[in-house]
């Protein structure tokens, strides 16, 4: 039973949702509405697990004095104050009026969350440029094609490549976006799109279980 | 600048110098920075998962509202929570199988039609004696040598292994160019902190 009634649970929501989409009909309209908002109800309510776990892990960390704790202390304090702030203070900018402050918890988006997530996205700028020396060496016919259309491609989208190059590079670099990436990216989509239907199919009838875990 | 202002920017660009010292080696400040964000960002999407779920669509609906039939999936929800215990954690995967039961079943059929017809719709268009038309073509031409790239049943030998090498190269010119788009974006990103730092600095000190 343990078993078996997540598994004909699976079925039944998998069958009957996958069968709504081709009956044009306002019941199943409604059917597909509604389990959309199910869906996100307990997705939240997963939210609280992944919570708990990270918090358990810091806690334990810091109560132990195990080696990093004062930065488990840091990401503890960060998580506490912004949930406070969120029950407190107004979360959405449509909540303030205008001229008053925006609060603490939209204060932390606009000025910690927001500019740290550039800076370290940024930062990947440095280790993808040392990344792509390593592995952009034109050592065989695949990696100099690569290499020539990211370089075509970063030319292009400066002033300087088409000043080198009296505008051919801007063009050339269109072309690789809008024909082979695009080509590419369609047939992996392609590929990605057979793979899940395959696997909804398997899931479905009850083939692939590893969603259920051990026991 | 306001001395509030130069306050707060001020701690925005410490922050900042702190995430970049890493290009240094890993250090305490950096490490600092780091879960600094990760708190700030789990705090941040916590909270707004709490309003736009928890109260818009579980507190407001069933004490306002009176929708009793949203109980139903509180009490999976709540399911879910058992797995901290492991004479209950059974019972968690009614409420993942009901998920899992309605994401497939909303995939499959979508799936098939946005990322596999939706896809070869798009591909395959009327030819036109012109440069779109050569594109078009050539489009075509891309598309099935990296699908036949893809293709492991049979042997990539012959003139099956030619036209799946011509997806490779095809791939690897996408990936170039994805890699060079990406490079760019990075790049303006640095240079807007740059661009932050800087002028923060000729606030502080005058240019």
């Amino acid at each position: 039973m343990r078993r078996q009634l997540p598994l004909a649970i699976t079925f039944i929501t998998a069958f009957t949702l996958a069968v709504q989409y081709f009956i044009p009909h306002r019941t199943f309209e409604i059917l597909y509405e509604v389990s959309q908002v199910w869906l996100q109800i307990v997705g939240a309510f997963a939210m609280v697990l992944g919570i708990v776990s990270l918090w358990q892990l810091h806690w334990g960390k810091a109560r132990g004095r195990k080696p990093g704790w004062g930065y488990s202390i840091v990401t503890l304090v960060c998580l506490t104050a912004m949930i406070v702030f969120g029950f407190t203070g107004p979360t959405k900018l449509g909540e303030v009026g205008p001229g008053e402050w925006i609060g603490p918890f939209n204060w932390s988006y606009d000025n910690v969350l927001s500019p740290l997530s550039a800076t370290m996205f940024a930062l990947l700028a440095y280790f993808i440029a040392s990344a792509a020396y390593r592995a952009f060496r034109a050592r065989t016919a695949l990696a100099t094609i690569l290499l020539l259309s990211a370089v075509i491609v970063m030319l292009g989208r400066v002033p300087l490549g088409d000043v080198i190059s009296f505008g051919l590079f801007s063009k050339v670099a269109n072309w690789l976006l809008y024909v082979p990436n695009v080509a590419a990216k369609r047939a992996i989509v392609i590929g990605v799109g057979l793979g899940v239907a395959a696997m909804s199919l398997k899931v479905m009838l009850g083939i692939e279980r590893s969603y259920m875990g051990g026991e | 600048m306001t001395t509030v202002e130069l306050l707060w920017n001020g701690l925005a660009a410490f922050l900042t110098l702190c995430i970049f010292s890493f290009l240094y080696k890993d250090n305490p400040f950096y490490k600092f920075a780091e879960q600094l964000v990760a708190g700030v960002a789990l705090g941040y999407w916590t909270m707004l998962l709490y309003h736009t779920t928890f109260t818009d669509k579980v507190l407001i609906p069933i004490f306002q509202q009176g929708k009793l039939h949203y109980i139903l999936p509180t009490i999976m929800g709540i399911m879910m929570w058992t797995r901290f215990s492991k004479k209950l954690a059974y019972l968690s995967r009614i409420a993942i199988a009901f998920y899992i039961g309605v994401g497939t079943g909303v995939a499959l059929p979508l799936y098939m039609y946005n990322y596999v017809f939706r896809q070869l719709q798009a591909t395959v268009v009327p030819l036109q004696f012109s440069w779109l038309g050569l594109n078009s073509l050539l489009m075509v031409s891309f598309v099935t040598c990296t699908l036949f790239y893809f293709f492991f049943s049979k042997e990539h030998k012959g003139t099956f292994g030619g036209l799946s090498k011509v997806g490779i190269y095809t791939l690897m010119a996408g990936f170039g160019a994805s890699f060079g788009l990406t490079v760019m974006g990075r790049v303006a990103l640095l240079v807007q902190r740059i661009i932050f730092l800087r002028e923060y600095f000729i606030a502080l000190f005058g240019s």
